[in-house]
């Protein structure tokens, strides 16, 4: 049960600028009011951002296209998809997609 | 028991419009927050099982765990965090990655912002500084036909889902004792299906169909095609910012 110093920093500094992106908008954005386009735009953020968080999850390996005749990865990612839309269960996807990913690799 | 709010003013005339009247009351509670948290808890808590084991593997010691997953409380920050420090990166490389990744939050704090206008810098400061995808997902549901949202109902959603985590990284941590590579048990598959059901989840919600998934395409290629050329991180900004205001284009000029 220790702390060692570098770990800390790396810990602290990470925690700095995972905080303020996320109270600096709810703090200023508040006192102004954002006109109707603006709200429209903000409405797309959320599904942009997690599509982006799929695709590089999905297609990237190490910051490069990952090789798709190996990509088992994709392969688990569709009966994740299939259970995320006929049950709408987060639990049910993330297990699902687990245990796909696992039986991929003790057959390849 | 329902605690008394004899300090707080009644909404003010211009804002409370027919629909806010309409919403009952007792939506508003810290309870209720804690209440709509609960469909969310197993999945995080599958995902937080996986970001412990992943960081007990990477040598993180078990106060080391329970201080990232309450300073930091960021689930793909973490698995990063913990897969750089595996690796020996640099601590400013590390902090770097982390702030690109995460100002993806910029975006959510400032989609929940118009409601919270209600409240001070200081109490927005307190609902954003536990803002996660999650809560976000689960907020902006709660936001649908309302102009602003109950701030105990917010920190009862976020205060649960915090513990949740929080639980969820000590038990990971705890099994990755025994669990030598997470890869085996595909646990390092959990956050990019958290993420795929988030996505499926928000779009289902919305009803947009056809808009909302050429908006996903979008990104994802957007995502992919900077993260090649660029970085990874710059990928996620620049899917967001391109494919939302595409959406909005096609949304206008449809």
């Amino acid at each position: 049960m220790e702390i060692r110093p570098d770990i800390f920093l790396i810990i602290f500094g990470a925690a700095l600028v995972t905080f303020l992106p996320r109270v600096l908008p709810l703090m200023l954005l508040s006192r102004i009011s954002i006109p109707d386009w603006g709200m429209r735009w903000l409405s797309y953020v959320p599904i942009a951002v997690m599509a982006a968080l799929v695709a590089q999850e999905l297609f990237l390996d190490g910051g490069k296209f990952a090789a798709l005749s190996t990509n088992v990865e994709l392969i688990a990612a569709l009966p994740a998809f299939w259970v995320a839309i006929r049950t709408r269960s987060l639990l049910g996807t993330v297990v699902v997609g687990i245990v796909a990913l696992m039986l991929l690799r003790m057959l390849f | 028991m329902k605690p008394e709010s004899i300090s707080e003013p009644p909404l003010s005339g211009s804002s409370q419009s027919s629909d806010s009247t309409a919403v009952p009351e007792s939506s508003d509670t810290f309870l209720q927050g804690v209440k709509d948290c609960l469909p969310t808890l197993l999945g995080y808590l599958s995902i937080g099982f996986a970001a412990g084991v992943v960081e007990k593997t990477a040598g993180l010691t078990l106060a080391e765990i329970a201080l990232i997953s309450i300073i930091l409380y960021a689930g793909s920050a973490q698995f990063i965090a913990a897969g750089m420090i595996a690796a020996g990166s640099s601590a400013s490389a590390i902090v770097v990655t982390i702030l690109l990744v995460n100002l993806r939050h910029l975006l959510l704090s400032a989609a929940l912002s118009p409601y919270f206008r209600h409240l001070t810098p200081l109490r927005n400061l307190l609902i954003g500084s536990l803002l996660t995808d999650e809560t976000f997902g689960v907020a902006i549901q709660k936001s649908a036909a309302r102009k602003q949202i109950s701030e105990r109902w917010m920190h009862g959603l976020n205060v649960t889902a915090y513990l949740n985590w929080f639980l969820a990284n000590l038990a990971g941590a705890f099994f990755g004792q025994w669990i030598a590579s997470p890869e085996q048990w595909g646990l390092d598959f959990a956050l990019p299906a958290m993420f795929i059901g988030l996505l499926v989840l928000t779009i289902m919600g919305r009803r947009k169909y056809l808009l909302d998934i050429t908006v996903g395409l979008i990104a994802m290629t957007v995502a992919v095609l900077v993260s090649v050329l660029w970085s990874p991180s710059m990928g996620v900004i620049a899917a967001a910012i391109i494919a939302s205001t595409i959406g909005l284009v096609i949304e206008r000029w449809k």
